[in-house]
This record gives structure tokens, C-alpha cells and sequence, in this order.
């Protein structure tokens, strides 16, 4: 891509609470212009608050922000008029049809009068609603919704879109669909920040993800370097009763390999670095979530 | 980076004329029930204290009764067509609909958001306000021509309790608290405005409680506007009471919404 010039998001040192909970520890991250930024955590990792205060919807209470040149929270305006901003929460207005809902945002983005009604029209190719333009929002199906939801923060052609978990909680055909139009996005040379916790969208989508555990930012490259930094080439699955597993983790832990539970079974990673010494199993290449477990840790917060 | 666009000001109309055409669109779809209501409300109050009242008195302060029912509802009517709305309306887009959190993803601040809320109900008031008043036209009474100005009045009056009523919303955590609002505020300050009796037979506190109801001065002004003729002192008094009440209530409103929205 070899896009250069000044980052399009910086965060530095940046530090969100709310009350006795620290949802952001610190955090450092830069996205680069023209670059789709994954940012994959598990739940109550501070995506959803990190992608808040980028549209100073949330204070932090220490750090520092710019977004698109602009410093936050006091230049936020000027840096939401050059973004757009697609929520996890569905907050559309139910009452309204797609055409008057893009019309409203169209408005509030400033897009001149004479341009608003091609925006629009535009908005809705994007989000392939055409045929629904005059339908109200509460007749539409749960991936149309979120295909408006998408097309409201669209329709100004902003040069940055943040994504904040564009597709949780649907079906994988429509999943599909909004994966071809975020990849429409970053193929037309959009810089996107996406949040997500599914790690697939992760891979499929980001040039670069950035994996975020307890409010901080714990590695960062594209999905095959960090595959291949923290959990090899390849991983060893071996299959047994809970007692041998157990039995085989103090053996793995003992001689340093690295380890996951994978279900009824324990992966052991980098298995390219131990040929020879491991038990019957069975080999598979190393993937994404293999990587993510060991950056965040096995265990539910 | 291309070309830097212009500053964007603290309160940018495009802003406040974007959100309101929100409530403009919404609002074509509502207007049936929201004009039924405010044109028959107001018949029946004129209709049930002017025939039975009337009966009883057929003056006060020296007019008919019936002319001064009639003005004194224009308060009333604008406060329930300000004050409600704002109330329930911002509630619900705040905490249900979440609409203020997707304006305020968009170059839209808090405080432009209350602007547009604000003026919008305040215009609504400003025309259904004048509702009472036809009606009490048709029923005989011959308004002088300064009665011109009272959309004007009801508008003052209804961005005042707009803005109350944003502010009300902002600070409730739950709608149930709007009763706190409704019966130990509104209520009391809709009966002690001079809308169906004089204050001056009220207890002294009372009276000196009513000259601090914006309610009270929207009456008087309409009053003298239809009926008595303008006083310039009192008046201006009157109209500057309701320039600050609504001042000040848009600025309480902008401080609560906006630590209601963000974090």
C-alpha cells in the first residue's frame, strides 16, 4: 500500500476509568493512513470505550489523541466530520425509512444541499438498499439494519471508518455480505479501524491487527506474523481423557513448550521446534486463534 | 492531507437544522394526534370552566370570564405541548433509541442537540399555543390586534420548558421519577398561574411563588396582548422573565445532557 504521511489515528498513553474499573491501561496505537486496522480482543477487553473516545463520546483520563490531524477531545468535531462512525448498538431511528435516516446524516455531515440527494442514493448502492430506500426501519431484517447502520456512517465518503463489532450476533450469510462491503471499503483506500473479538474477521479482513487484552495493546502485525511470533508453524493437537491431558500439560509445562486448550483436546504450539519428542497426535498449521489464546490468556474474565 | 476545512463553531446551525429535521420528519408522521389533542384539550377546559364557571361568575378583573379562561389556557397549552414532549421525547432518544449517541458520533455536540430539541418543541408551542385562543374566538371573544404577538409569547415560553424539560429528562434516571416532576412541580405551577383564578386572592407566599412561575408571566402577557391592551413596563418585564427562564434552562439543559452522553 506504502501509504505515507502522518498516522490517521495516534493514541499514546492513553487511560480511560469508570469508577474503580480501569477499561483503558495505557494504551498506544497508531493506525496508518490507507491501512484496515483489526483490533481483536475478547469481550471487556476497551475496544468498544478505545472506539468512544475516538469520536470523544468518552473522556480519557489521561493521554493523549489525534485523529486525522485533529486533537481530542477539543478538535472532535472537526475529526468527526471527516469520519465515519458505524456503532455496535443498532441506535437507528426505527421510525424512519433508510432514504430519511441517510437524508438526516447527510445533513448532519455537512454535505452540501445539492449533493445530499446523490449521497444518499450512493449510500444506499453501498449498502445494497436501493429497493428498500422507502422502507421503514422496523420492517427491515437484522442484516439490512446493519447494512444501513453501515451506509449512515458512509455517506460522506469519509477517508476513516470505525467498525465497532460491524458483524456480532449474525447469521454467517450476512456476515459474508458485510465482509465483501468492509473489504469494498479498504480496497477503495478507506483507512478502517475495526473492532471485533471474532478472530476470523480478523484475519480475513485486517492488513494489521492489533490484539488488545486489559486495556492495553499486547502485540501487533499482520495476521501471519503474529501467527507464526506466538504460535509457530504448526500445532500439535493430542486427543485424551481430562486426567492425560492434565499429565501432559505438567509434562509440556515442565520442558517449556507452549500450550492451549483446544476442547477435548491440548494443542501444543510451535511443534515444528519439538519434532520427535511429542506424543501421538495429530499436526495442523498454526492459526489466529491459536496466536490470540496465547496473547490473552485461556481463561474468562 | 487535503485542504483543511473550516472551523467548525461551537453552534453550527447546519447542526441544529440537521437534528431538527429529524424531529421534522418524525413529526410528519405525528401531527394528526399531536393537533387532535392540542385543539380539543383546550375546547374542553374553555367549554367545562367557561359554561361552568361561568354560570357562577361572569367577570373577573373587570372581563368576561369566558376571555379570561380563554387567554389563560394559551399557558397551559403550551406547557403541555413543551414541557411533555421534552421530557418523554429525550428520555426515549437518550436511553431507548440511543438517537443522541448516533448524532453525537456525527460532527453534532450536546449542546447543539438541546438547541434543536429546544426550538423545535418551542415552534411547535408557538403555533399550538395559539389553539386556545381560536377557539375562544370562535366562542365571541374579539382579541385586540397586538394578539398578533402571542405566538411569539407561547414560543419564549415553550423553549423556557423545553429546555426544563430536557433538563428533567437528563437528570432522571427513570421515567417513573417524571411523577416527581409532574405532580410536585408542573401541577402546582399550572394552578397558580392565573389561568382559571386571579392569584391575588392566594396567600401571600403563594402569590410571591407565582411572580417566579414562568407560567404566570406567559398569562399576564397574553392577557394584556388580547384583552387589556399593553402595559410597556409590566409587559417588558413579563417578556424579559421568559428570555431568562429559557436562558437559563438551555444552559441547565446543555450541562446535563451532555454529562448524561458522555463518558
Amino acid at each position: 500500500m506504502g501509504v505515507s504521511g502522518p498516522p490517521a489515528i495516534a493514541l499514546r498513553g492513553v487511560v480511560k476509568r469508570f469508577g474503580p474499573v480501569t477499561a483503558v491501561a495505557g494504551l498506544d496505537l497508531e493506525v496508518p493512513q490507507g491501512v484496515c486496522l483489526g483490533l481483536l480482543g475478547p469481550n471487556g477487553a476497551g475496544k468498544s470505550t478505545t472506539m468512544r473516545m475516538l469520536t470523544a463520546q468518552a473522556r480519557p483520563d489521561a493521554g493523549e489523541i489525534e485523529v486525522l490531524g485533529w486533537r481530542l477531545p477539543e478538535e472532535s468535531k472537526q475529526a468527526r466530520a471527516e469520519m465515519g462512525v458505524v456503532p455496535q448498538l443498532d441506535n437507528l431511528d426505527v421510525e424512519l425509512t433508510c432514504r430519511q435516516i441517510l437524508t438526516v446524516f447527510a445533513r448532519l455531515y455537512r454535505v452540501p444541499a445539492a449533493e445530499r440527494e446523490a449521497a444518499v442514493r450512493r449510500a444506499l448502492e453501498i449498502a445494497n438498499l436501493v429497493d428498500r430506500a422507502d422502507t421503514r426501519v422496523d420492517l427491515l431484517s437484522g442484516g439490512m439494519r446493519r447494512r444501513l447502520l453501515i451506509a449512515r456512517g458512509l455517506v460522506h465518503r469519509p477517508r476513516l471508518v470505525l467498525l465497532d463489532e460491524p458483524t456480532v450476533g449474525l447469521d454467517p450469510q450476512v456476515r459474508q455480505e458485510l465482509w465483501s462491503l468492509i473489504d469494498g471499503l479498504r480496497a477503495a483506500g478507506t483507512t478502517v479501524l475495526m473492532s471485533t473479538h471474532y478472530i476470523e474477521e480478523a484475519a480475513q479482513l485486517a492488513d494489521t491487527v492489533a490484539v488488545m487484552a486489559r486495556g492495553r495493546i499486547v502485540a501487533r502485525g499482520t495476521p501471519s506474523e503474529l501467527v507464526r511470533a506466538h504460535a509457530g508453524r504448526e500445532a500439535h493437537v493430542v486427543y485424551g481423557p481430562p486426567a492425560r491431558l492434565a499429565e501432559l500439560r505438567a509434562q509440556a509445562d515442565a520442558a517449556g513448550w507452549a500450550t492451549r486448550r483446544a476442547g477435548p483436546a491440548l494443542a501444543i504450539l510451535h511443534a515444528e521446534r519439538h519434532d520427535g519428542a511429542l506424543p501421538e497426535g495429530e499436526r495442523r498449521a498454526a492459526t489466529l486463534e491459536d496466536a490470540f489464546v496465547m496473547l490473552t490468556g485461556e481463561e474468562i474474565e | 492531507m487535503p485542504a483543511r476545512r473550516r472551523r467548525l463553531h461551537r453552534i453550527e446551525p447546519t447542526a441544529v437544522l440537521g437534528v431538527m429535521s429529524r424531529d421534522v420528519t418524525m413529526f410528519g408522521r405525528y401531527w394528526k394526534t399531536t393537533t387532535f389533542s392540542s385543539v380539543v384539550d383546550p375546547t374542553i377546559y374553555l367549554l367545562a370552566f367557561g359554561l361552568g364557571f361561568g354560570a357562577l361568575v361572569s367577570t373577573v378583573n373587570g372581563i368576561d370570564y369566558k376571555e379570561y379562561i380563554g387567554t389563560g389556557i394559551v399557558a397551559t397549552a403550551v406547557l403541555f405541548s413543551s414541557a411533555f414532549p421534552a421530557m418523554y421525547g429525550t428520555f426515549i432518544k437518550y436511553r431507548f433509541q440511543r438517537t443522541y449517541d448516533a448524532f453525537l458520533a456525527a460532527p453534532v455536540d450536546a449542546e447543539e442537540i438541546v438547541s434543536a430539541e429546544v426550538l423545535w418543541i418551542g415552534i411547535r408551542a408557538g403555533v399550538y399555543g395559539n389553539a386556545p385562543l381560536l377557539v375562544a374566538i370562535a366562542f365571541g371573544l374579539a382579541p385586540r390586534w397586538t394578539a398578533l404577538l402571542v405566538p411569539l409569547v407561547c414560543f419564549l415560553t415553550g423553549v423556557g420548558f423545553a429546555a426544563f424539560g430536557v433538563f428533567v429528562a437528563a437528570v432522571a434516571g427513570s421515567i417513573d421519577n417524571f411523577n416527581y416532576v409532574q405532580s410536585g412541580l408542573l401541577t402546582p405551577l399550572f394552578l397558580i398561574a392565573g389561568t382559571f383564578f386571579p392569584i391575588e386572592g392566594l396567600p401571600e407566599a403563594i402569590q410571591a411563588v407565582a411572580q417566579v412561575n414562568p407560567l404566570y408571566h406567559c398569562v399576564e402577557l397574553v392577557r394584556d396582548l388580547v384583552v387589556h391592551g399593553v402595559d410597556p413596563l409590566p409587559d417588558l418585564g413579563h417578556a424579559a422573565f421568559l428570555v431568562a427562564f429559557g436562558a437559563v434552562m438551555w444552559r441547565l439543559a446543555s450541562w446535563r445532557l451532555r454529562a448524561r452522553l458522555i463518558d
